[in-house]
């Protein structure tokens, strides 16, 4: 791998640039392999680099079907933070905003984290209070939070409308400092060029077709680039984990949706931070080109549809326009969406599977690109231990019999 | 934006409803003769289909009944609307 640096580029400029090379990529994987990842997205690439990085394993192949994070890795919006209820997802999500803290430096590519805070805005005297309960099961976790009240919100936002005749009124909120936002195809590639280094195998425009059983254990995986062995493979194809596992004969608690995001024209800077609306179902950061980027809640319908329907697109944009009047005349750039599998809980399922030798990673629901590192490492400790990964375990399969369910919808953010 | 043929009010935008999730999912009894496992495949483990579902919307702004609806869930395609207690014609996808 060439390291990146100051004086790489430097060095790379005196001789125009032709002396770099490409990252990633296979274009005819292996006859067999130790471990395969399905799904080249965030959590599947970071998967590979930590079974190769932590866990030693050298003989790993990633599968995607069209190509890295084109997915909902490439289709988020970009938000990172741990500001969850229950010590379970609190430990979890703060672990991964700690290891994306380093994670620039660890993977040697800049994911341009930023952490420019999470503002979660008050309406009412009970969001008041039940932002008081947030924060404060926050700290008893460990993670820190700021109450706040309107005259703070309003010099961090200095475009909301918080005068006392605004149509949605603002009582104040709540900041995680340590949130904010990343650059997330480079997350992607990040985790995949320092993959590759380690000698994983990344193989695009490979389908999985079906899986291969042997003696009742995983064995391998048909693909559109043929048959592949492996005594361990993962899956990790979030809105599509219900197709995908129903064809090694497993049926998921999951529900597909489709989650939409829009992105405004450029503007100079008027957002240092990312604000979010729990009540009216809103929330947007501004990117580093300038464009805003917005997110809303779900279209309340199953769908497999990768694009949303125009109710949410006016829902979210209203409450927008009233809160913030000065975008008001800004036009959308583009429009999209990515389908998201939901838990009835709202928290992700990692573990092994009825079927020994295949493992899963999915139910991230709306927000599994925070989840990324942690994911990765958590699901590869899954995997090439056969045991999931301490942080993980509450996530198990065991939690729909048991009822030990971790009940975040509350604090998904958005009331999807 | 969905077109959703009401049963009983005819032709109207999605805003006007609520999706109310599969139908045809039937409750596990006598309670206490249900395991945990059929509780859960109950309540968790259902179908997830890439194409055609049968689910249950209401009409919620207008007459606020319930009728089911059979959707292509990759193309949003209505293949039928029958009432509720009536059984779908069959659909070969």
């Amino acid at each position: 791998m060439q390291r990146y640096s100051l004086a790489a580029l430097l060095r790379h400029g005196l001789n125009g640039h032709r002396g770099w090379q490409a990252n990633w990529g296979v274009e005819q994987p292996q006859a067999s392999y130790d471990a395969i990842v399905i799904g080249g997205g965030g959590h599947g690439l970071a998967t590979a680099y930590y079974l190769a990085e932590n866990h030693g394993l050298r003989r790993v192949a990633v599968l995607e079907k069209g190509w890295i994070g084109g997915g909902n890795t490439g289709r988020n919006t970009t938000i990172i933070r741990s500001n969850y209820l229950f010590p379970e997802s609190a430990a979890f999500y703060d672990f991964s905003v700690k290891l994306y803290e380093k994670l620039s430096r660890t993977l040697n590519y800049n994911i341009m984290f930023s952490q420019r805070g999470m503002i979660l805005l008050a309406h009412s005297r009970h969001d008041m209070e039940n932002v008081s309960r947030w924060a404060s099961a926050m700290h008893l976790n460990g993670i820190d939070a700021e109450i706040l009240d309107a005259a703070r919100v309003k010099k961090l936002v200095p475009i909301i409308d918080a005068s006392p005749s605004a149509r949605i009124p603002i009582y104040g909120g709540m900041n995680q400092p340590r949130g904010g936002s990343a650059r997330h195809d480079a997350v992607a590639w990040g985790y995949a060029r320092a993959a590759a280094a380690r000698g994983v195998d990344i193989v695009q425009n490979c389908e999985v077709l079906g899986f291969e059983t042997a003696a009742g254990r995983i064995s391998g995986v048909v693909t559109s680039k043929g048959t592949i062995a492996a005594p361990k493979v993962a899956i990790a194809v979030a809105g599509h984990s219900s197709a995908l596992a129903a064809k090694a004969g497993i049926e998921l608690p999951v529900n597909s949706y489709a989650l939409q995001a829009f992105v405004s024209e450029p503007v100079k800077p008027m957002l240092d931070t990312v604000v979010l609306s729990p009540a009216t179902g809103m929330y947007f950061s501004q990117s580093d080109k300038g464009e805003l980027v917005i997110g809303g809640g779900l279209d309340l319908y199953a769908s497999y549809a990768q694009r949303g329907n125009f109710p949410t697109v006016e829902k979210t944009v209203a409450a927008m326009v009233d809160m913030f009047p000065s975008v008001g005349r800004l036009r959308f750039m583009r429009q999209w969406a990515g389908i998201v599998d939901v838990v009835h809980d709202s928290s992700p399922i990692i573990d092994r599977t009825s079927v020994p030798g295949l493992y899963i990673n999915c139910g991230w629901g709306t927000g599994g690109f925070k989840a990324i590192p942690a994911g990765g490492w958590t699901f590869a400790h899954t995997i090439a231990h056969d045991d999931p990964h301490p942080l993980a375990k509450p996530f198990g399969f065991a939690r729909f019999t048991s009822g030990a369910m971790i009940d975040e919808a509350a604090a998904a953010g958005i009331a999807h | 934006m969905l077109l959703l043929d009401c049963p009983f009010c005819g032709v109207r935008p999605e805003i006007e409803f609520a999706c109310g999730g599969r139908s045809h999912v039937q409750r596990p009894g006598p309670p206490e003769q249900v395991s945990d496992e059929q509780w859960s495949a109950y309540l968790f483990f259902q179908p997830n289909p890439k194409g055609l579902l049968r689910e249950r919307w209401r009409h919620v702004v207008g007459c606020g009944l319930w009728f089911n609806v059979e959707r292509d869930t990759v193309t949003h395609a209505v293949t039928q609307v029958y009432e509720m207690g009536a059984a779908p014609a069959e659909t070969t996808p």
